[in-house]
């Protein structure tokens, strides 16, 4: 790589090696064995796993992007360890070192380099974000997201239309201090705590809060989303293999945000719906008290409560979900 | 123009010299930290009484105390005590005393510079910016012990998945108040002690530009500081260093205490870079040209830079979440038509310069401390320059990417994700002139040799991480996660702090006189550097194995790893305990003197004495040649410090001229 250069060799007893191949070939042999490691041995194994599409590529991404980072660190940890021994400072020599203030062919050679790479990692991150298998990579694209699988309901009645097999699931996901609540529409808009997802279906996450920020990381799902209070952020996934989920809160949101986890697990397509239509029954009565289905809520349930308590002068920017006798809500 | 050379002209010899504080009087009687401290509790008693009192329910509005409260505390109280503090705190150090003397009409008669000796100047509010520069030195260290030590707690906690050395309550305000601490003081733990004390020496002026607000900088720290501190007594605060609404907003009156201490630090920020950038731009020797100017110089001006734009947006952001928490505003209140995206996006255009302020003083000091142990010059001193230009004006426009997975608009990821690519480009730069700079170098193993080799390991590997999770899909498994955490320590306490310690060892002979215990510092460096990477370099498994950042339960099959670490973390402490003592004994206890150039550099601080005289030159001196022309046969002195009245005046035009083309 970048490793020759045109100085003149010093001291004229002994002939100078060739320092510059002498690094290639480490460089070569060691980028190779580490490129090679990454991507066979190390790269199945790699987080978060491939229990859905999202989860595959980003452990994709994560892959490639350590087979490309591997060489330069490689490279840079071979220069300088040949340089501290072969260049260290003898007892006795008092002169200083060569003059060499710079070198062209080396420095745009390395610009050069460095840009190509980068340039590559950003084409490759784009196509990745758009074409790849996690549909917008998982991650929270905002109420209105570019990347959709076939099929995406975005609208309040898109989302509360009957369950089907051949659309994706839609499953809100309502994060309070220090609680994730699934809401899942086509079955009547019913309440759980227990993430269900069934395999090979696109699911759509609705993410939203009701209190403070929060973050929905379902992590072997590949799911990442900020949960912010009147916003509806959207994520998908498509799991691809039967196995457990956990669910962490990824944003600091208050005392407990520690304990704010919990489980799941993705289903069979039938047993998914056995157990979808079971807790429809199971929970009727609650659901029957709770909001009708919207993609935000405000959590005191009185609608436009903010303007109301304005005007009676009782609140402030406590932000109306606590009036301001009730006892502090860090 | 106009400004440079009406600075030309007081560069001259014989010019007016910064006047200050007299001298006279005993030290009771003069303003300083115990009349800075007088003066901050009459404030806060009086600021506290007013804002209660405003509170007080009247018969047309009786909820009025509860109006202003958003807490379960009267805010506004807090929030005008704090202010009346600050305002009390600097009366009491005497920072006013010289505009009311010159509003009076009086002479103020003396240089600032402390020619004498003696332990009071630096409880002084104090016009000589070698005295601010020690100042900056210790204060810094005590901040960063401060910070340090609630980190051991963190890892304390997290020695079991299960069982709590803390509440959950305690947990999150260490986490908080040690993040927050680090990340606002630390912006300053270069730039503060050796951009201060080094940067006029290097650059060939007796002054700085605007002492007074280099002071002022300074003495808004200790305020800050403490400020932050008392969100402890206050309840804490629960929402980490990035204060998100609407939990900021609705937190406890720690809250109060967070915005106001980072907003103040933020001000500080804003006044030591406008002081920096001016004295560079300005009040550089005659000779002293763009393409001679040390390395470190240059770092230093690029974070000023930084620190100059970014700042604002903090403290303008932090005193409209006070607003919210205290006069009922609601700039950060969905429900009321603000948006908590607004404060993400103020915090975040901040918060990654921010980034860059804490690693481009890195940058500066291991460039300039290279060419002086590896007995060569600076290879692509352009390159180098480029470099830090670079990463200075592309840190403005990477922010988002700390916003990938929050709902922004997903059209402009892809262009965050370029941007932040591309700003590895001038960051590899950096390591390219450390690369040709070893190559076929006499490479001496000093200890700030060492620490500066360290660096480069540290960042390079802080620098790769950095780069994943600018990728949208790996981001998107790795943001707000261990991952993350280990990533920032690395480019952060790796590359930031070991810099720093490698200034300490190179700088503290000149600054104080004394050199550094080498035995100590060998030990210091090397228990560092393994505590070091054994702490962080788990946590990027564990942060990919699933741990989000500021938890204090995570998985049972993590315990292994996370125990490593905390161990690990402990002797990190010790590490820099050895630091501490290694400072307090050659500094204190055996003072062993120092008076020449130990590491046979280049530098123009180097050629005064040390430490340096009370106007630092003589006369202004004459650059003649660049800081870093080692090994080359018939370079010139690199500036004649005594240069006859003729040949300066030549030299000056000459300067004016050479400016005049350019
Ligand atoms: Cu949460």
């Amino acid at each position: 790589m970048a490793a020759e250069t045109s100085a003149p060799a010093t001291g004229a007893g002994e002939r100078e090696p060739n320092h510059g191949m002498r690094i290639f070939i480490i460089w070569l042999v060691l980028a190779l064995a580490s490129d090679l490691l990454i991507w066979f041995v190390l790269g199945p194994h790699l987080p978060p796993g491939d229990l859905a599409s999202a989860a595959n590529g980003q452990q994709f991404d994560i892959k490639v992007m350590s087979a490309m980072a591997a060489p330069v660190m490689v490279f840079v940890l071979i220069q300088f360890i040949y340089s501290l021994i072969v260049w260290r400072h003898r007892e006795g020599d008092e002169e200083d070192g060569p003059p060499i203030h710079g070198n062209t062919r080396v420095q745009v050679t390395w610009i050069t380099l460095t840009t190509v790479i980068v340039l590559c990692l950003f084409g490759f991150g784009t196509y990745e974000l758009v074409n790849g298998p996690g549909a917008g990579a998982g991650s929270g694209e905002g109420p209105s997201p570019i990347v959709n699988p076939p099929g995406a309901e975005l609208t309040v009645a898109q989302q509360m239309a009957p369950y089907s097999a051949s659309k994706p699931l839609v499953i809100q996901v309502i994060a309070q201090q220090w609680r994730f609540t699934y809401r899942y529409p086509q079955f009547g808009g019913f309440e759980t705590t227990y993430l269900a997802v069934p395999q090979n279906q696109w699911v759509e996450f609705d993410v939203t809060s009701i209190d403070v920020i929060h973050d929905f990381w379902a992590y072997q799902l590949g799911v990442k989303a900020d949960a912010d209070p009147g916003v509806n952020n959207v994520a998908y996934t498509k799991p691809l293999q039967l196995g457990s989920i956990t669910v962490r809160c990824d944003e600091l949101c208050g005392l407990w945000h520690g304990a704010m986890y919990d489980y799941g697990s993705v289903m069979t397509q039938s047993a998914f719906q056995s157990w979808a239509t079971a807790s429809q029954a199971h929970f009727a009565d609650v659901t029957k008290m709770l909001p009708p289905y919207a993609t935000t809520y405000d959590p005191t349930e009185i609608k436009q409560l903010g303007t109301v308590l304005v005007k009676l002068g009782l609140t402030g920017a406590g932000g109306g979900y606590y009036p301001p006798n009730d006892p502090s809500q860090p | 123009m106009a400004i440079e050379t009406e600075a030309g002209t007081t560069q001259r010899p014989g010019g007016p010299d910064p006047v200050g504080t007299p001298g006279a009087g005993a030290w009771w009687a003069r303003p300083a930290l115990h009349t800075g401290v007088i003066g901050a509790i009459i404030g806060y008693a009086f600021g506290h009484w007013l804002g209660n009192y405003w509170a007080v329910p009247t018969a047309n509005s009786p909820a009025a105390y509860q109006q202003i409260g958003t807490s379960d505390g009267n805010d506004f109280a807090i929030v005008l005590g704090y202010t009346f503090m600050l305002v009390g705190w600097l009366i009491g150090l005497g920072v006013f005393n010289d505009l009311v003397k010159l509003m009076l009409g009086k002479r103020l008669p003396q240089n600032g510079h402390e020619a004498n000796g003696g332990v009071a100047k630096y409880f002084r509010f104090t016009l000589d910016h070698k005295v601010v520069g020690i100042q900056y030195l210790i204060g810094m260290i005590i901040y960063f012990c401060t910070a340090g030590l609630l980190a051991m707690g963190i890892r304390t906690e997290l020695l079991s998945p299960v069982h709590h050395v803390f509440s959950s309550s305690v947990y999150v305000e260490i986490v908080g108040e040690h993040g927050t601490m680090m990340m606002m003081l630390m912006t300053s733990v270069i730039l503060g002690p050796f951009g201060n004390y080094l940067i006029p020496l290097m650059i060939g002026s007796k002054r700085v530009a605007f002492p007074r607000i280099e002071a002022l900088s300074f003495w808004l720290t200790p305020a800050a500081f403490l400020v932050l501190l008392s969100a402890l007594p206050l309840g804490g605060f629960h929402f980490g260093w990035t204060g998100y609404p609407t939990l900021s907003v609705q937190d406890t009156s720690g809250a109060d205490a967070y915005a106001f201490a980072f907003g103040l630090m933020g001000i500080s920020m804003i006044l030591a870079s406008f002081n920096i950038l001016v004295t560079v731009i300005c009040y550089r020797a005659p000779g002293m040209r763009w393409g001679r100017l040390p390395m470190f110089v240059w770092g230093i001006l690029g974070t000023g830079t930084m620190m100059a734009l970014a700042a604002p947006i903090l403290s303008g952001g932090m005193y409209m979440l006070l607003l919210d928490r205290t006069a009922q505003t609601a700039f950060f209140t969905d429900n009321l038509g603000g948006s908590t995206y607004l404060y993400e996006d103020l915090f975040w255009f901040f918060g990654h310069p921010e980034v860059y302020i804490l690693a481009l003083p890195g940058f500066a000091i291991v460039s300039e401390l290279l060419p002086v142990f590896t007995r060569k010059p600076l290879f692509g001193y352009k390159v180098a320059s480029a470099g830090m230009i670079g990463v200075t004006l592309l840190s403005f426009f990477v922010w988002q990417h700390h916003l990938f997975d929050s709902g922004i608009d997903p059209d402009m990821r892809p262009l965050y994700m370029l941007t932040t690519e591309l700003i590895s480009i001038p960051t590899g730069f950096i390591f390219l002139v450390g690369m040709g700079t070893l190559w076929k170098a006499k490479i001496r193993f000093t200890v700030p040799m060492l620490f500066c080799l360290a660096f480069y390991f540290n960042f390079l590997i802080g620098g790769i991480s950095g780069v994943y999770l600018s990728d949208v899909p790996a981001d998107t498994t790795e943001h707000g996660s261990f991952f993350v955490m280990a990533h920032f320590h690395y480019t952060i306490m790796g590359g930031l702090i070991f810099a720093f310690m490698g200034g300490c060892y190179y700088w503290l002979p000149k600054m104080m006189g004394i050199s550094l215990n080498e035995k100590l510092g060998r030990v210091h460096f090397w228990l560092m550097f393994i505590a070091f990477n054994s702490t962080f370099l788990p946590l990027f498994a564990v942060g990919l194995a699933g741990q989000p950042r500021r938890v204090f339960e995570y998985a049972r099959n993590l315990t292994t790893l996370n125990d490593w670490v905390s161990i690990s973390s402990f002797f990190l402490g010790v590490s820099i305990l050895i630091f501490i003592i290694n400072f307090v004994w050659s500094t204190v206890v055996v003072r062993n003197r120092e008076t020449g150039n130990p590491w046979k550099s280049r530098g123009l601080e180097w050629q005064v004495s040390s430490p340096p005289p009370a106007d630092n030159f003589e006369t202004v001196p004459v650059v003649l040649s660049g800081p870093y022309e080692y090994g080359v046969k018939d370079a010139p002195p690199v500036a004649d410090l005594n240069p006859p009245v003729g040949v300066l005046a030549a030299g000056l035009s000459e300067s004016e001229t050479a400016r005049a083309e350019a």
